[in-house]
């Protein structure tokens, strides 16, 4: 998992709002071979700007190929890889996991410990949501699997870079001294 | 001012000083075709649409300016994919404006609908759909800018029916801007400062000059920097011309069919200097294998190329001629600031390496078999043709072994005078290259070399060049067969023959010329072959086709089998020693 882990870096890019950017994007992705793991984009407090957040696997490719590649796209004004230190993560999951009498109050016990809250029940079953860390909801999702999960979506990581480093947010087109 | 759409585009083609269409209409593009003719761009009426896309490369190639073509939806847009694509590889500038149905049937699978945007996304730099005629002069403005701009390439504008025929108060465009749209014109003085440490450290150093060399028009820039430096050229398929084979640093082709010196010289360096050139597969072989000990240079306008394939000790990313200028001035300051009292560095000091080249160039010349008197050799045609002309003549060629060959022994002392299919090897390129070629340079002869199965593929353009008064020549090395398919077969399918005869006479080549209102010549011996040619340079009122009936057997040498390392080339049918 940890290896996995190392994989993934996360790529945050403005682009211009305008219709067919995602098909754009991930066409890029498709036709040089590389991997999504997660990709979620919303537009921004600009309408006519949206962020993509992207975790990429390097394993398909070195992650400057994949910014400089990205970066061409005519549609895509700024990106850059956020380092995790730099960086603020969140995910969103639901998630409906089987509860009778017995297992109820244990499973709302977890959620809330994490940080969750319910967001509906049933008879044989609770749905949740929690709001935080890819690492927290990695935990959650967990702890809850014992109890037998019915269903999940998991958002994608979102991410923004840490306000004192977004003075130096680069287009990283000429970030090339470092190739590791 | 109140106008169409179709007034508008033709309007803005105009005023990005467009001179040349070439195209072919049909319905969904009919509204832009009849202010066309009150314009004064003219217009070029291909046979096919793939016909008028290769045109507009080959316009685009020798002109530096971006080719245009204009087609219909659906079925003229599909047509056009070919040439895009090719355009994307060859980084050649081109806008092609497609028509597309009424933006109230997009979607519904109309009559001549297709989704060519989405279809070209990934073999564009960009394009773009017009949904409103008040932008059409906005958006021709800026596929302009995009295309010729940073590495070039093509864009297409894909304009609905009714967006052609809306009525719109016309407006000259903005100027462009487009926030996401960013290339680096200057290398980095810390970058250029590095790389001239390097050279002037470099043992055995080589130019390994690629295509980018030619688009940023930097011939002339390259010329001084070797002067400068005293380091031998290589010049890939796509920057033949771009140093003149004349010159004794000129090592010529590297690469799958490079000549020994070329190759030989890269693999062996300790110093590469790529200069708009992209570590291409067929250049490099077997990646882990190639220059295995030399450190790396390497200049390109496009960041995405830099450690694709190599990783680079230096990067220096910035127009091609604006790079290869600030090594040269760079050069002088670094060697002036290094020198000793009465010591010269530059030229570089590097006899012995020059000496060892040279070595390799007398052992291992580019050579073919002159024994057999009775057939014609691909080889001699094409160096019979290269001797026969002036200077400049414009050389196309199609894909295949007569590419090879052509690439190899015409004699390339010009730049901008090759034009070919390099990344994407689209055979029947040579014909419609060709005929774009003479339209943006009436001035030069226009030959191609082509072989018999391209010249099938595309050969109905000729009567575009009849019609349109475009004489080119076209030199068909008719050697019966899918030549090069035909040499892989017999080195590496135990001359197990699948699918690749072709035959001499089918069709009749003369009767084809003629029925397509050009001249039409056969030669089926030696002898023939300089007389022949002399006929076809004195004719320049029709385009000439010539069936030159080569020798069925030759292959192209030197040869490094795909995917082996380049210390693996086959000098010749006899292996190394040849």
């Amino acid at each position: 998992m940890s290896e996995l882990k190392n994989r993934h870096h996360i790529i945050t890019a403005l682009v211009e709002n305008k219709a067919g950017v995602l098909a754009r994007i991930a066409g890029l992705f498709a036709r040089r071979g590389f991997n999504i793991y997660s990709l979620a984009v919303a537009p921004t407090h600009d309408p006519d700007i949206s962020r993509f957040t992207i975790v990429v696997d390097v394993e398909s490719a070195p992650l400057h190929q994949i910014v400089s590649q990205l970066d061409k796209l005519i549609n895509v004004v700024e990106i850059k890889e956020l380092d995790p230190t730099e960086a603020l993560e969140r995910e969103l999951l639901l998630t409906t996991v089987n509860a009778d009498s017995r297992s109820r109050s244990e499973i709302i016990q977890i959620v809330s410990a994490l940080g969750g809250s319910i967001v509906d029940a049933g008879i044989s079953h609770i749905t949740v949501e929690l709001a935080g860390t890819p690492d927290t909801i990695d935990t959650l999702e967990e702890l809850l699997r014992s109890f037998g999960i019915v269903a999940t979506q998991r958002t994608g990581r979102v991410a923004l870079p840490k306000l004192r480093t977004e003075n130096s947010f680069e287009t990283g087109s000429r970030n090339f001294k470092v190739f590791n | 001012m109140e106008l169409t759409g179709a007034q508008a585009l033709i309007k803005s083609l105009e005023h990005q000083g467009v001179e040349v269409i070439f195209g072919l209409p049909g319905g969904a593009i009919l509204p832009v075709y009849d202010p066309l003719l009150e314009s004064t761009i003219r217009h070029i009426l291909v046979r096919h649409e793939q016909g008028a896309g290769h045109m507009a490369e080959g316009y685009a190639n020798v002109t530096g300016r971006a080719g245009v073509a204009m087609v219909t939806s659906g079925p003229g847009a599909t047509n056009i994919v070919t040439p895009l694509a090719n355009a994307m590889m060859d980084s050649t500038p081109l806008v092609v404006v497609t028509g597309q149905v009424p933006t109230t049937s997009i979607g519904t699978d109309a009559f001549q609908e297709c989704d060519i945007t989405g279809i070209t996304m990934g073999i564009t730099k960009h394009n773009w759909l017009v949904k409103d005629a008040n932008d059409i002069s906005n958006t021709i403005a800026e596929a302009f800018y995009v295309a010729t701009h940073g590495r070039p390439g093509p864009v297409l504008v894909d304009i609905p029916k009714d967006v052609s025929n809306d009525l719109i108060d016309y407006a000259e465009p903005d100027d462009v801007s487009l926030p996401g749209f960013k290339y680096i014109s200057e290398p980095d003085p810390e970058a250029v400062r590095q790389a001239c440490k390097l050279i002037l450290e470099a043992k055995r150093p080589v130019f390994y000059v690629g295509g980018g060399v030619l688009k940023s028009r930097a011939s002339e820039a390259l010329k001084i920097l070797v002067e400068q430096t005293g380091i031998p050229v290589v010049t890939t398929l796509m920057a033949r011309g771009a140093f003149p084979d004349d010159n004794p640093l000129c090592l010529g082709m590297p690469g799958m069919h490079g000549n020994y010196t070329a190759v030989t010289a890269i693999q062996q360096s300790d110093l590469l200097i790529a200069l708009g050139s992209r570590f291409d597969d067929r250049v490099t072989g077997k990646v882990s294998e190639f220059a295995k000990h030399a450190k790396v240079i390497h200049a390109d306008i496009d960041a995405a190329e830099i450690g694709k394939v190599r990783v680079p000790d230096v990067a220096l990313i910035g127009e091609c001629r604006r790079s290869i200028e600030e090594l040269t001035r760079g050069l002088t300051e670094s060697a002036s600031q290094l020198s000793k009292p009465n010591e010269n560095l530059l030229p570089l000091d590097i006899g012995d390496w020059i000496n060892q080249i040279n070595s390799w160039k007398e052992t291992y010349p580019l050579s073919y078999d002159k024994s057999e008197s009775d057939t014609i050799k691909p080889q001699y045609v094409i160096e019979s043709i290269s001797n026969l002309q002036e200077e400049g003549t414009i050389v196309v060629s199609g894909v295949g072994q007569h590419q090879m060959w052509a690439s190899q022994y015409w004699k390339f002392n010009n730049p901008y005078s090759w034009v070919n299919s390099g990344g994407l090897g689209t055979m029947g390129f040579a014909v419609p290259a060709a005929i774009g070629a003479k339209v943006g340079r009436p001035d030069k002869a226009v030959w191609a070399i082509d072989g018999d199965g391209c010249f099938q593929m595309t050969a109905q353009e000729l009567i575009t060049s009849s019609a349109e008064n475009i004489p080119v020549k076209i030199a068909i090395l008719n050697n019966a067969y899918l030549g090069m398919v035909r040499q892989w077969q017999q080195m590496f399918y135990e001359e197990r023959y699948s699918e690749v005869y072709l035959s001499p006479d089918l069709p009749d080549y003369v009767k084809w010329a003629e029925a397509m209102g050009c001249v039409g010549f056969r030669v089926d011996t030696p002898e023939e072959v300089i007389p022949t040619i002399e006929k076809a340079n004195e004719i320049n009122d029709k385009s000439v086709v010539i069936d030159f009936r080569t020798d069925i057997t030759e292959k192209v040498f030197p040869m490094v089998p795909a995917g082996k390392s380049n210390d693996e080339i086959i000098v010749g049918p006899f292996g190394k020693k040849s």
